[in-house]
């Protein structure tokens, strides 16, 4: 073999030899990511401690759901977009579990307490066709969960008298033991979301 | 002057037939061709609902949107929907919705839609709503709004709506 040829092979060989490395560091920096195992301060940076009343008038704490993973998220009953969206959203991905798809709970908090009564609260979760816990308070109780999972929600005046609520609009992952997992965001696919989920009841 | 290209009245035609069969649930006023207008399925004492449809604007000058009235909500408001830094934020438009000319606007979950508010009853899968929509120029157009599940995304294709 020609002296030139000798070193094509050797150039090839380190490229090779390189993405053998980078393949590596992927696999490593994958396992070292949050949703795999979570550094406890990670786990611990959404949730918390709360106590809120369920459609059917049960008080529900985090130790309550303790013991299976849920998704929570927050919205209120008079939104007409993003929340009807997501509720359905979660119904559908439990679906496509399959068997595993009862593995978790789906968990709506109200950010409108004055207005969302818990038989309100249960009416409006009940049209999704799967087992929704729809959580309200007072508004202590609320602002309480609120602070832990880091929601912003704010009552602006409409015209009229009437008003809507602005608020966050992701979807915690919470393991069995109450630890943050992940979110799931408005904007990204049912197959990464469906992932997520999977990795959460694994 | 309007000159009406023979081309653009053969695809007229053509968009005339197809709205006919696959797209049941459709509305022309004027140079406005309204489709699929619909809203989901309500809970018992749910006060308030969302409406979505696709307005397109074939004619020569820019159309708005301005209000609606229906018989099945004390108001009809027209709203937007931004998210910023994840949280969702829910606005009145005031102006009205532009359609552009040779251009259309569209009322989908995520952005512009219509606002039901003080329903006066409870909206069931497979009803139809009658709204009358108001637009500066086109007038008043009455059109039915399709009630579809909750977990509706999208309109579904016509006729399907009720089953």
């Amino acid at each position: 073999m020609s002296r030139s040829g000798l070193a094509r092979l050797r150039g090839a060989l380190w490229v090779v030899a390189g993405v053998a490395v980078l393949i590596g560091l992927a696999m490593a920096f994958d396992r070292a990511h949050p949703t795999g195992e979570p550094a406890s301060e990670y786990a611990r940076a959404f949730g918390g401690p709360f106590t809120l009343t369920a459609q059917d008038g049960s008080t529900v704490t985090e130790k309550t759901l303790a013991g299976k993973p849920y998704a929570i998220f927050f919205g209120f009953t008079r939104c007409p977009d993003v929340c009807p969206t997501s509720l359905a959203r979660m119904a559908r991905l439990r679906k496509q579990l399959g068997a595993d798809g009862m593995k978790f709970n789906i968990v709506f908090v109200s950010v409108d307490p004055g207005h969302d009564k818990p038989a309100d609260l249960g009416n409006y979760v009940a049209l999704f066709g799967t087992p929704i816990i729809g959580l309200t308070g007072t508004d202590a109780q609320i602002e309480q969960i609120k602070k832990g999972y880091g929601v912003f929600s704010a009552k602006v005046p409409q015209p009229g008298g009437d008003y809507t609520i602005d608020h966050t609009a992701a979807i915690y992952l919470m393991t069995a033991k109450g630890e943050f997992s992940g979110t799931i965001d408005h904007q990204e696919s049912d197959q990464a979301a469906l992932a997520k989920l999977r990795r959460l009841i694994a | 002057m309007i000159i009406i290209n023979p081309k653009t009245l053969a695809l007229g035609a053509l968009v005339g037939v197809v709205a006919s069969t696959a797209m049941a649930h459709g509305y022309q006023a004027g140079s406005l061709s309204i489709q699929h207008p619909w809203t989901r399925e309500t809970a018992p004492a749910q006060a308030v609902g969302g409406g979505f449809l696709t307005i397109a604007n074939n004619g020569d000058r820019e159309d708005r949107l301005l209000s609606g009235t229906t018989p099945a909500a004390a108001e009809v408001q027209l709203h937007t929907m931004t998210m910023h830094g994840g949280v969702m934020r829910m606005r009145q438009v005031t102006g009205g919705i532009a359609i552009p000319a040779h251009g259309k606007a569209e009322l989908k979950p995520g952005g512009f839609h219509i606002m039901f508010m003080g329903l006066k009853r409870q909206f069931r899968q497979g009803d139809r709503i009658p709204v009358t929509l108001r637009f500066q120029h086109a007038g008043n157009v009455t059109v039915q709004f399709a009630v579809q599940p909750v977990g509706s995304t999208g309109p579904m294709e016509g006729g399907h709506g009720g089953h």
